[in-house]
């Protein structure tokens, strides 16, 4: 029984919790990667332009909501996705084309257009501040929870709670589903072999009558898709504040490198590596053992490795070591 | 003269636009935003030793300047005595377990061949002794934050005047980015930038959770100050002498001898508080021009002509004979030492030490927009992008609400919009901010004032 109350334990807390946050790191960290392999540049404006996919899901769906529209149990932003993704596809295509194209033209090394990046983050926040205000805004409805902590009690007459949010589970299924489909789409289709050509040796490709304007723009609405579904899934679950997504920007960055930075599936890999040792470092496991140690045993302190106060500084360590040993990433190999 | 007539006339418009301030709005503002011109154009010069003479990409800024304030607390505030009753020995056992830590990993650094025993045994300790050290430290921790905790729980500081820290803030810096170098120099352009931001925010995050050193984000306030204070210099007779001096003229048009004495303290209240931000920007510009002389003489060095050779072609310079390794470093830590000082300064000028202020934005990606708008590879450039951008940053939200009013005077003033505008205008300031940057990188990609190498 106190093994079965320990495993739940560390179910409720660790790994359902790191399992969302790790899918919803992923997918910027995918973002970030995609942008590192084919457009060869480090995207600072990463954060800010999930919280601009995300303040357009909400306009939508506060738009939707004064329509009287509704999904029951699920929550209205799904069906403002899409529209928001159409909306933020034009964004990214129109800084592409003002911004990015000139310096890409230019073949301009990559700092520069970092740099330029941290441009398009300065006006990115500005508009999202300007439009809806740096505040908290929480825009989820439908049913909270799958399971309630209290009727899993009931239901198992365990000690130990059990608390599935929906917003959980929808991070996870959705994850999953569109990571499938994107890397379906990467190692199948031709488009995805040829950006896969583009981002591994650009002159070749050219050569072989690959179209680069074609893959940019590809890699852009690829990007804006994620942005966009990354950032809501975040705002559903937790909420959205501009300022925690532009800090998001640096686990996403963390994962990004972890796991390779131009390697898709690494950036995936990376987004849980990160999210786990996260809430693996920073978790008080005196309750962990209270049940799985006899009596005498018992731990006086909280065992907790760090203070929660340095979540952050778990993950950026993490990176800091991995830069030191792997600069290329854990899971290296294949470029994109 | 005339080869440097547009530095020249750069610098006009700036100070013309201080001084235009400080007609229309007030002196006392036109000074204030004249001191953080000051304060950022070190850091930008710190920033652009970095990036103009060696191409170092930087994005720690951050960091350094909140250890510069952090030299600040400890060397100005005085020492919590009974806080070192309570903890000092333990916090000290911790100092030397450090120590022999690194003297330990030192020993096997230079004793064994590198293996895969070597690197593990060094994990080892580094995780053995992040044990020992929080065992032997949390007892310690405890009592020193327990101390008065409303006014200290902290161990204080040196009790020393406030100005040595602007060195001691150097060093900091230095110190940090002596580590920072040897972890991350290898590494490439971007990936250095990625490194450096990231492990600014460990730093930020220590300054913010180690309440026992830096009392945390319960803030140190009433720092003591290298000026006098206004309160004593409203009771001082010849300040007093002095503002009726200055202001002889206008007092004398009153002729009511009650009126006249208001006027005059009223005077004097706002005299005092201009008083006192002279007395700062007289130091600041100390500062900035020792700075200037300095970092000119070493651009024109044989030193600055090395560095240039680096920036330009690693590998030919690696090929003369020039180690670049090291060079990096040193540039590394006179460009972080430099930033230090901007750091201690600010938070001398502002007389409190608040962690929860040091964000990303405001220190790190502002002043890399003053480096890039002002001029990479020119010092003067940097100090200029420095003002511009401050000046800039400040009074956006007045230009702003200017704007907003001129286009929507048609509207009436409950439209939903119009409020809706004016509400959010103090964000318009990041607008302007990346416009700026856009087309400065665009049109002008070498900085209004751009590198100017003369040979001689």
């Amino acid at each position: 029984m106190d093994i079965l109350n320990s495993i739940i334990l560390l179910l409720n807390y660790i790994f359902i919790p790191a399992l969302s946050y790790g899918s919803q790191l992923a997918l910027g960290a995918i973002f970030v990667t995609l942008i590192y392999g084919i457009l060869r540049f480090a995207n600072f404006a990463t954060g800010d332009m999930m919280s601009f996919g995300t303040m357009v899901t909400i306009l939508f769906t506060w738009y939707l909501q004064s329509l009287g529209f509704s999904l029951g149990v699920l929550p209205t932003a799904l069906v403002a996705i899409p529209f928001a993704i159409m909306f933020m596809i034009a964004y990214m295509l129109f800084i592409d084309k003002f911004v990015f194209r000139y310096y890409r033209v230019n073949k301009s090394p990559p700092v520069q257009l970092a740099m330029v990046s941290i441009g398009v983050m300065f006006v990115t926040q500005a508009v999202v501040r300007i439009i809806i205000g740096p505040a908290d805004q929480r825009f989820f409805d439908g049913q909270k929870f799958i399971i309630k902590a209290g009727e899993f009690k009931e239901m198992t007459g365990l000690n130990e709670g059990l608390a599935i949010k929906s917003t959980q589970v929808l991070t996870i299924f959705v994850t999953i589903v569109l990571v499938s489909l994107l890397f379906w789409f990467l190692n199948k289709t031709k488009t995805g072999k040829s950006m896969k050509a583009y981002s591994d040796n650009e002159d070749l490709a050219l050569l072989s009558g690959i179209d680069p304007k074609r893959i940019v723009m590809i890699t852009w609405i690829i990007a804006g898709i994620l942005a966009t579904i990354g950032g809501v899934l975040y705002g559903l679950d937790k909420s959205f504040k501009p300022f925690t997504y532009f800090n998001n920007m640096l686990p996403i960055f963390a994962a990004a490198i972890v796991g390779g930075i131009g390697n898709p599936f690494g950036a995936f890999l990376g987004g849980y590596v990160i999210a786990f040792s996260e809430i693996f470092l920073t978790y008080a496991y005196k309750k962990f053992f209270m049940y799985i140690l006899p009596e005498s045993m018992e731990p006086e302190s909280l065992v907790q490795l760090l203070s929660t106060d340095y979540k952050f500084a778990v993950s950026f360590s993490i990176l800091v070591i991995v830069l030191l040993y792997r600069p290329s990433g854990i899971f290296k190999g294949k470029v994109l | 003269m005339r080869k440097n007539l547009n530095v020249i006339a750069a610098y006009s418009i700036m100070m013309g636009l201080i001084i235009l301030v400080g007609i229309f709005q007030s002196w006392n503002i036109a000074l204030s935003i004249f001191n953080m011109c000051l304060i950022s154009a070190v850091m930008t010069m710190g920033a652009n030793i970095q990036w103009g003479y060696a191409g170092l990409i930087n994005f720690g800024i951050m960091g350094y300047t909140a250890l510069g304030g952090l030299a600040a607390v400890l060397i100005s505030v005085d020492p919590v005595q009974e806080a070192w009753r309570a903890g000092g020995f333990d916090i000290l056992m911790c100092l030397w377990l450090i120590i022999v830590m690194v003297l330990a990993i030192r020993f096997i650094l230079k004793n064994f061949e590198k293996s895969k025993l070597r690197t593990y045994g060094i994990a080892g300790i580094i995780v053995a002794g992040i044990v020992i050290i929080r065992i032997t430290a949390e007892p310690g921790i405890e009592a020193i934050e327990a101390v008065n905790p409303a006014k200290t729980g902290f161990l204080g500081g040196f009790g020393l005047p406030i100005i040595f820290s602007w060195i001691v803030g150097a060093f900091f810096a230095a110190g940090l980015a002596f580590i920072v170098g040897k972890v991350a120099l290898g590494l490439r352009a971007d990936y250095l930038a990625i490194a450096t931001l990231l492990i600014s925010e460990i730093v930020i995050a220590i300054i913010k959770h180690e309440d026992w050193l830096t009392r945390g984000v319960k803030n140190v306030i009433g720092l003591k100050r290298p000026a006098p204070y206004e309160v004593d210099l409203q009771t001082t007779d010849w300040f007093i002498n002095l503002v009726e001096k200055f202001n002889s003229g206008k007092l004398a048009l009153i002729s009511n001898l009650a009126d006249r004495q208001a006027a005059l303290n009223q005077l004097v209240i706002e005299g005092s508080s201009v008083f006192v931000k002279l007395c700062y920007s007289g130091l600041f510009l100390v500062v900035v021009i020792v700075l200037l002389i300095l970092t000119q003489k070493a651009l024109y060095s044989p030193w600055g002509r090395m560095m240039r050779a680096i920036r330009d072609n690693e590998e030919a310079a690696n090929a003369m004979g020039k180690n670049v390794v090291k060079q990096h470093l040193l540039i590394f830590i006179l460009g972080s030492a430099i930033v230090g000082i901007a750091g201690a300064m600010l938070v001398t000028q502002d007389g409190l030490f608040t962690p929860g202020s040091y964000r990303p934005m405001r220190y790190t990606f502002l002043i890399w927009v003053m480096v890039i708008v002002g001029g990479s590879g020119n010092n003067f450039g940097a100090i200029l992008g420095g003002f511009a951008v401050w000046f800039l940053w400040i009074e956006a939200a007045p230009i702003a609400l200017f704007l907003i009013n001129l286009f929507t005077s048609g509207m009436a003033d409950t439209h939903v919009l119009k409020i809706h505008l004016i509400e959010s205008v103090p964000y318009f300031r990041y607008l302007m901010m990346g416009l700026g940057l856009l087309l400065i990188m665009r049109y002008r990609p070498k900085g209004i004032l751009p590198e100017k190498i003369e040979i001689k």
